[in-house]
């Protein structure tokens, strides 16, 4: 067994091991929490995938920003909610049953596809390829994103604003 | 002229026109363009008459459209029969009319009377003008309709709105008969014109139980026109219309259609096998011309016993064909249309002057009106057939045409001539004889004519009674046995022979119209036997009759009581069967929609569950597949 | 060596794992994270697919961003309707949500 490899079980265990708290813990704030190990952890598999760029942004937004997001989200509510509160709904077990059976589908499809081999390497500097790309080949995407950004922000504070 | 005579009918149609458009504007708001319209229509007809008199005949044929492979072929024909019918149309017609500016002076609707009046006069001479019987169909309908108009003239009284609606559906029910005939007619001869379906059936295309059955189809539409047993009811109620209405539709003219169209159309009752179509005619008309006769004997109203005799007269007629008395019949028809306008204008005329239709509110009269009296009394004789009056001539034919027949006919018209004097005197003398019995003539308030007690009516009424008594006292001398008969000479069909003079029978009927007289004179003049007495009497026949055979009471036990409870069971069909099925549907739209809706829970959730699930269920099934 | 589907089993349990959250969990916020889950599977597969597939390309790493970018929309988009679901109704848990049934 590689380190690559080691690593690579290491990181997995740490995503789906916090995945797994996120879900299943009755303290909404201990999930929100264990949100940033699992974050981090695919973070790392990013970083496995030799994609750096990803990587930072995923640091920068998921683990800092939306997490930070969340708790906020959970300070405004407290009075929504409460610890001693049932935690799950009525359809827990179908729930259970369905997300188990998509995952062993989505499993059995990707071990027994054969996927094509790629040709090729990366581009060694890969944030200048990507800000390359961003700015080339997709800059009709690049722009779009931004108009869905502009109109999310103005959407979430006329939600969020108080009516008076 | 002969050959023109298409215009006479488009002279009343285009008074009938003017009077629609313009109305209260007219010379005399509209009369007098009436009266030009059938005056001239009149005086059209005469010469037609006289010209066909000369030998002259016409078939203006026009081919109006193509079914298939058959053409359809419109048009007129003058021959003896309509050129008789057409001036005598025009003539009665013309007086009716001339009669009518009395009649309905001071009237509210005065104009839409003459139009209505107008309107009938074109359908009627189109009718008789008629070669097909398309148009003979599209006459008899509009006859029909003028009926009902005109019958509701004054549709403000319910009584007249309901006559009006009853003799249009009575007469429907023949009207859709004779459709049915004429279709069967069409479908086996493959043409509409007399000459060609009579052609027809002479080859033998339509023969046997459908010819007869075709033949009565026919007959029914002059059943219902001509008022005869069983679709009589609606010609008493008809006498809501104004009387010159009921002078010219409900006795002259539009009734006698229904004889005319068996004589225009006689050699399909005659070639029936073993003449069942005339036998069929023979029994309603003799059947009828005795059970009217009865009715008119215990009526009141004054119209009324004459709408009775007029369907009595019909009867006669239709008597005369059936026993194969082709021009007796017709005779009769003529005649009867003179005399019987000529009582029926008598009437109005005692109804302007007393403002009553009620016999018992009358009496005297001959004192106050004597220009009425007298005409009517002509009328009378003319009507009883006493010698040497009209009616006598033609009666006395069809009599003697039933006895040479069979002679249970013969009884029953004998009977029926007994009951017309019986009740004729009836009525003379409670109208005309004894005291006036409606108060006072002098003090009696005015009434709707803004006249004051019973007088004699204005010149413009009186002169068309005189001209038609004329006709009434002369006429039957047209068809005298004595004189050689002329009228036979000219109306006459073909291998059809009048039956021989009988002396015996003649005297018989005169014995019987007279011992109507003595009977009538002993019941009401001398009272030998009081009528009340008979009344008391007889309890069930009086009541029988007064209930008219309780023919009106079946017809409304029969469309109200079975024909309601059949409605009534359609409507419980319709709602509980026809709306169970549409609810049931419904029901069931809304029962899914209840039970699907509990799949709208509001809840993402359950919607992602479900997205979630299918997507397992479809690549589950698709790989066990 | 882990191989592409490696990452794409890791990627299927993370989904499964988001997706339970989401058609389990009452919490609002918690389904919320549920969705984040869901769509770091979905990126892992991107940045894989972009390595073992077509490396010389970037667009799976360029789409990963972009989801990246969504990702932060949505749950600003959606943290917002949280507040004010629980300024008008005062509840935040999901089954209490359901104004909008039959």
């Amino acid at each position: 067994m590689t380190g690559e490899a080691i690593v690579f079980y290491l990181l997995a265990a740490v995503t789906l091991g916090a995945g797994v708290v996120v879900v299943t813990s009755g303290n909404i704030v201990h999930s929100a929490a264990a949100l940033v190990p699992a974050f981090l952890g695919v973070t790392g598999l990013y970083i496995l995938l030799n994609a750096e760029f990803v990587a930072g942004i995923q640091v920068l937004i998921y683990a800092g920003a939306i997490t930070v997001l969340i708790l906020f989200a959970i300070m405004l509510t407290e009075g929504g909610t409460g610890l001693g509160g049932r935690q799950r709904n009525e359809q827990a077990a179908v729930g259970a049953a369905v997300a188990a059976a998509m995952a062993a589908l989505l499993i059995v499809v990707a071990v027994r596809t054969g996927w094509p081999a790629g040709s090729g390497t990366l581009p060694p500097y890969t944030p200048g390829a990507i800000g390359q790309s961003f700015l080339g080949q997709n800059i009709l995407v690049f722009e779009g994103t931004s108009i869905v950004l502009l109109v999310s922000l103005m959407g979430a504070i006329m939600i969020a604003r108080r009516e008076d | 002229m002969t050959q023109l005579a298409w215009i006479i009918p488009l002279l009343p149609l285009a008074a009938f026109v003017a009077i629609v458009a313009a109305g209260p504007r007219l010379p005399g708001r509209g009369a007098y363009v009436s009266i030009a319209g059938i005056v001239l229509a009149g005086i059209g007809g005469l010469v037609v008459l006289e010209e066909v008199l000369g030998g002259a005949r016409a078939d203006i044929t026009y081919t109006w459209a193509v079914l298939g492979t058959r053409p359809i072929t419109v048009g007129f024909m003058v021959d003896p029969l309509s050129a008789i019918m057409l001036a005598m149309v025009g003539v009665v017609a013309s007086l009716i009319t001339i009669y009518s500016v009395g009649y309905m002076a001071g009237d509210e609707h005065y104009p839409r009377f003459f139009a209505y009046l107008s309107l009938f006069q074109f359908s009627m001479l189109f009718l008789v003008l008629a070669d097909n019987f398309l148009f003979i169909y599209a006459g008899w309908e509009l006859v029909g309709l003028c009926s009902y108009l005109l019958i509701g003239f004054w549709f403000e009284r319910p009584a007249a709105a309901k006559a009006a609606l009853k003799a249009f559906i009575t007469t429907r029910v023949g009207d859709f008969s004779m459709m049915i005939g004429i279709l069967i007619i069409f479908l086996y001869t493959g043409s509409l014109r007399f000459d060609e379906v009579f052609k027809g059936i002479q080859g033998g295309s339509l023969a046997g139980p459908l010819l007869t059955a075709a033949a009565i189809l026919v007959f029914g539409g002059a059943v219902g026109k001509s008022a005869q047993v069983p679709l009589h009811v609606w010609l008493p109620d008809a006498m809501e219309g104004p009387t010159p209405v009921s002078a010219l539709i409900h006795a002259a003219t539009m009734v006698a259609a229904g004889v005319y169209l068996v004589a225009r159309t006689y050699p399909l009752f005659l070639l029936t096998t073993g003449h069942a179509g005339l036998t069929v005619v023979a029994w309603v008309g003799g059947i009828t011309a005795l059970a009217a006769a009865t009715m008119g004997v215990v009526e009141n109203d004054i119209k009324r016993v004459l709408a009775y005799s007029t369907m009595s007269q019909l009867g006669y007629m239709m008597l005369g064909l059936g026993v194969l008395g082709y021009t007796a019949g017709m005779f009769h028809l003529i005649t009867h249309a003179f005399f019987k306008a000529l009582l029926f204008l008598g009437a109005g005329s005692v109804i302007h002057a007393v403002a009553t239709n009620d016999m018992k509110q009358m009496g005297g009269l001959a004192r106050y009106m004597p220009w009425t009296t007298w005409t009517f009394i002509a009328a009378t004789l003319a009507l009883t057939g006493i010698p040497p009056f009209a009616g006598f001539f033609s009666k006395d034919q069809i009599l003697a045409a039933a006895f040479a027949h069979n002679r249970v006919l013969w009884a029953l018209g004998a009977a029926g001539a007994f009951l017309t004097s019986l009740y004729m005197g009836r009525l003379i003398w409670y109208t005309f004889a004894g005291t006036y019995r409606g108060g006072d003539p002098q003090a009696q308030p005015a009434h709707a004519h803004g006249h004051a007690g019973p007088h004699e009516s204005p010149a413009v009424m009186v002169v068309p009674l005189a001209i038609l008594a004329v006709f009434a006292v002369f006429l039957g001398w047209v068809g005298a046995e004595s004189l050689g008969n002329p009228f036979e000479k000219f109306i006459h069909f073909a291998g059809v022979e009048p039956a021989p003079p009988n002396f015996g029978l003649l005297v018989g009927s005169i014995a019987i119209a007279v011992a109507g007289w003595a009977a009538a004179g002993a019941i009401y003049v001398w009272r030998v036997v009081p009528s009340e007495s008979l009344r008391r009497a007889l309890p069930w026949a009086y009541t029988l009759l007064v209930r008219r055979y309780y023919v009106d009471d079946l017809y409304a036990w029969v469309f109200l009581e079975v024909g309601g409870g059949v409605m009534r069971l359609a409507g419980l069909f319709d709602r509980y069967v026809v709306d169970g099925l549409v609810n049931l549907t419904g029901w069931l739209a809304r029962q899914f929609g209840l039970g699907l809706r509990y799949l709208q829970t509001g809840r993402e959730e359950t919607y992602l569950l479900i997205v979630f699930l299918g997507v397992v269920l479809i690549v589950v099934v698709r790989l066990v597949w | 060596m882990p191989g592409l589907s490696h990452y794409l089993v890791v990627s299927a349990l993370l989904f499964a794992l988001g997706l339970y959250a989401v058609v389990t969990r009452r919490n609002t916020v918690a389904i919320l994270m549920g969705v984040e889950l869901m769509l770091n599977a979905a990126n892992i597969n991107l940045v894989a697919f972009n390595k073992y597939a077509a490396p010389s390309a970037m667009q799976g790493q360029i789409f990963a961003l972009i989801v990246i970018t969504l990702a932060a929309c949505e749950a600003a988009v959606g943290l917002a309707l949280v507040l004010a679901a629980y300024r008008t109704l005062e509840t935040i848990y999901e089954d209490e949500i359901n104004v909008m049934k039959w």
